[in-house]
């Protein structure tokens, strides 16, 4: 058992790794593609040479991500094959269709238009160049969609069918993978936080530029552009969130739970606006769960449900079986134990199914696929030990969506000044504590690439012990294999995926280093 | 209006042009190209290869076959 346990922990830990890793490359190309094409767009309605400067210094940025980026998530599909294989084969081809989609987009889409945004200046007419633009920028994006449908799946599976028979997971209903609460709002949620950070990360580097006193004017026209893409992503990604929330209260209580460190909830129930966790906190001891905290009255039943007045349930109500209705009462359904029982009938259901394959019985196969189907959603209950077992990390998962929330915050403040400064550049260069403010955004492009991250980490971590949730568990979702050898590749992509991150910082910085001495209001090349 | 002086050239003559003298022209591009080159070497190669193989396949030759694999995993293991 305790080698099972190692090697589920260095699985995890290695696809932890190497999607944030991956997940440093993802949104800067996507906030930064919507960024250079409304620039160029701007060119092309003003004819302005300045212009055409100053998207060609982003679009050059955009390259060296997009470069060292590209491919790094095609690790995580060799992560499924072979680490995670009863998962892989237990999805079928829910997984694949999703997958094969973005890979045709990112290949056919991207590369394609890729190449006429980088090598077509002069090569083929203004309008196309910007057609290029524009679909390199929403070819990432519906990248992004596939991907963020296949993940969304597996938080919320939903318009499919098991087969017995095959062990998988089949599709009945595309439309309802695709088009999915939890497909939808993730996706909206993730894309607009990547325009936001796409934001910051200009604000940052004009911060740079402007603190070394170089290109003012190259960098008033950047400002305008990425404050506005920047409010414009924070404000969507917070009306985003909002609905991320009520769909995580739908269809994963367990872990908006675990974001507030809620144990037993109630009606009207208050939202931790800052919070210490007990430590000690176990689930059904009598301990305060936090050692101090500011709460906002009513902010969790609106948060989760809309409704003031609603019940939101706790870790405990979750386990004992307690939830709320449409209108927001709180009522009972099915506890963990129960589900543990109705997963371990299915276990015994597909073992029989096997037999009656074996003897050519279809008439019991039939009745024992009805019957498998109807209760699948509690199959995974069945590798439970005990229901405290399903309950994710909550300390990391409070924390982080604590982060996150607060500097989403900081966020908007910020990006609603650095809009205020790009069009009223005159408070700045007036104000004494202008070399501070240029600071400040400088350190904000890390902290914001944090907060997404923290985004992610409350995402995959509040759904533990889930791989698919309700179906599947981790540790009955990985392979066969030892510990040691998980832990040798998670060394290697550490080592591969750091030197990348090296070197993207490293050639991005000494591109604006180098760029930031030259002309940039006229077209160098 | 059209920036392309060899207008007169075929469809894919004129796609392997944009290709052809895109990548001639680069700068920073050469260093990025050498990047993504050892980066899916070492991908595909090295660590796909070496290390990812299809944990599956490597136990099963069919279909059926890992259908039964994966209902032993699921059903009988603790």
């Amino acid at each position: 058992m305790e080698e099972l346990i190692n090697v589920v922990d260095w699985s995890r830990a290695q696809f932890a790794l190497t999607a944030i890793y991956h997940w440093l490359f993802v949104p800067l190309t996507l906030g930064l593609g919507i960024i250079v094409a409304i620039m160029e767009t701007i060119y092309l309605r003003t004819k302005s040479e300045k212009w055409l400067a100053t998207t060609k210094f982003w679009m050059t940025i955009f390259g060296v991500n997009f470069a060292i980026g590209v491919a790094t998530g095609i690790i995580l599909e060799f992560e499924f094959g072979t680490n995670w294989s009863n998962y892989s084969w237990f999805v079928g081809d829910i997984f694949g269709a999703p997958l094969a989609v973005e890979g045709i987009l990112a290949f056919f889409m991207e590369s394609t238009f890729i190449a006429v945004m980088f090598f077509g200046w002069k090569k083929v007419s203004p309008k196309f160049h910007l057609a290029a633009t524009w679909l390199t920028a929403i070819g990432a994006s519906l990248s992004a969609l596939w991907i963020l449908v296949a993940n969304a799946w597996m938080q919320y599976p939903t318009g499919c069918e098991f087969n017995p028979a095959t062990m998988r997971n089949e599709m009945t209903s595309f439309a309802a993978v695709a088009l999915s609460p939890m497909a939808m709002s993730k996706f909206f949620h993730t894309v607009l936080s990547a325009w936001a950070l796409g934001g910051v990360f200009v604000c940052g580097v004009c911060g740079w530029m402007l603190l070394k006193k170089r290109n003012y004017d190259h960098c008033q026209r950047s400002l305008k552009v990425g404050a506005w893409v920047g409010v414009v992503g924070i404000v969507l990604t917070m009306i985003t969130g909002d609905t991320s929330a009520v769909t995580v209260a739908k269809y994963q209580p367990m872990k908006l739970a675990a974001m507030e460190g809620l144990y037993k909830g109630n009606h009207e129930q208050a939202i931790v606006a800052f919070g210490i966790l007990n430590p000690s906190k176990q689930a059904f001891d009598d301990q305060d769960p936090y050692l101090f905290d500011i709460s906002i009255p009513y902010g969790l039943s609106f948060l989760a449900t809309h409704d003031f007045k609603a019940f939101v349930p706790g870790i405990e109500d979750i386990i004992n079986g307690v939830t709320y209705d449409n209108e927001g009462n709180e009522i009972s359904t099915v506890s963990y134990a129960e589900r543990m029982e109705r997963g371990r009938q299915l276990q015994e259901m597909m073992a029989q199914y096997g037999a009656a394959m074996k003897g050519g019985n279809t008439l019991i196969q039939d009745s024992l696929k009805t019957a498998i189907n109807a209760d699948f959603k509690h199959f995974g209950y069945a590798y439970l030990d005990k229901p405290e077992e399903a309950i994710p990390n909550v300390p990391l998962t409070f924390y982080t969506f604590h982060f996150m929330v607060t500097v989403g915050g900081y966020l908007l403040l910020f990006l609603l000044l650095a809009l205020l400064f790009a069009y009223k550049p005159d408070i700045l260069n007036k104000a004494k504590w202008s070399k501070w403010w240029y600071i400040l955004s400088i350190i904000t492009i890390p902290l914001t690439y944090l907060c997404s991250a923290s985004g992610w980490i409350v995402a995959e971590v509040g759904r533990q012990p889930w791989t698919i949730q309700d179906l599947m568990p981790n540790k009955v979702a990985i392979s066969d294999l030892s510990a040691g050898y998980v832990q040798v590749t998670f060394w290697i992509f550490a080592v591969v995926f750091t030197a990348l991150l090296i070197a993207d910082i490293g050639i991005i910085c000494k591109q604006i280093s180098k760029k930031s001495q030259t002309d940039l209001d006229t077209v160098n090349d | 209006m059209s920036c392309n002086p060899d207008n007169n050239q075929g469809f894919w003559s004129r796609v392997f042009h944009l290709y052809y003298d895109g990548f001639r022209s680069m700068t920073v591009g050469k260093t990025l190209w050498l990047i993504i080159a050892i980066k899916l070497f070492i991908f595909f190669v090295i660590i796909k290869l070496l290390f990812f193989p299809n944990f599956l396949n490597s136990k099963c030759s069919t279909e059926q076959e890992k259908s039964e694999y994966v209902r032993h995993q699921l059903v009988t293991d603790d």
